[in-house]
């Protein structure tokens, strides 16, 4: 890094945020995304990393009205604007369940379980949901 | 130093186990705490998998995480290594990062 980089640059770690758990059975989804949420407020570099039922938390057209609790998938459309560096989602953990791309509630990159292990090594902190 | 991975939960239960030994790369270590450990029996449903990861991984078991559970070292599929608490440790520090799987 150039010494010109900013303070915030030198301090920034790179976070893997993995996700592994469906949306509303568990609190670990909600969890995850205030985790994520607080990590950009304060400039970390984050990887958000859907795998497993982890997937099921980005399917558009989720609709909790009934049971009473909040939805809190449109939220995943934020991360964007929190300057999440990179969402990626496990394209067999997609297929297994027969989720498309089209399904879901935000453009993402799709990576092949053998690039996913890569982003393990490459990833300075790694948080698990 | 290669990734650490944590597995803790019974392979019966829950996908962790799948998960991690679909992402570990050759030369990582696998520590089995908590009911992880049930998938460290032999004659067992999870055997051929866990002892063809013993050629891949260094597997490890918390042992008093065996014996809360009652599993007497000898029925561990062969090649698995038991640490204590400190030897969970030492793991912990002598490897770059620790993947939970959960």
């Amino acid at each position: 890094m150039s010494t010109g980089g900013s303070s915030s640059e030198q301090n920034s770690k790179r976070f893997l945020c993995v996700n592994r758990r469906a949306p509303h059975g568990t609190i670990y989804a909600l969890e995850s995304l205030e985790v994520v949420l607080a990590a950009t407020a304060f400039e970390q570099r984050v990887t958000v990393l859907f795998l497993d039922d982890g997937v099921f938390q980005l399917v558009k057209n989720q609709n909790t009205d009934a049971l009473g609790v909040k939805n809190f998938s449109p939220t995943y459309k934020a991360l964007e604007m929190y300057e999440v560096e990179r969402v990626v989602v496990e394209r067999e953990s997609l297929d297994r369940r027969g989720i498309s791309e089209d399904d879901l509630i935000i453009p993402v990159d799709v990576l092949a379980e053998d690039e996913i292990s890569e982003l393990f090594e490459s990833h300075d902190i790694l948080l698990n949901f | 130093m290669a990734l650490l991975h944590t597995v803790n939960k019974s392979p019966f239960e829950r996908n962790a186990l799948d998960s991690c030994l679909r992402h570990a790369r050759k030369g990582s270590a696998i520590l089995f705490i908590e009911d992880g450990v049930y998938a460290l029996v032999q004659g067992a449903e999870y055997t051929d998998k866990v002892e063809q990861a013993a050629s891949r991984f260094s597997l490890y078991a918390l042992e008093p995480d065996l014996d809360a559970r009652g599993i007497p070292p000898e029925r561990l599929i062969d090649g698995v290594q038991l640490v204590d608490y400190h030897g969970f440790v030492e793991l912990a520090v002598s490897h770059d990062r620790v993947q939970s799987w959960l």
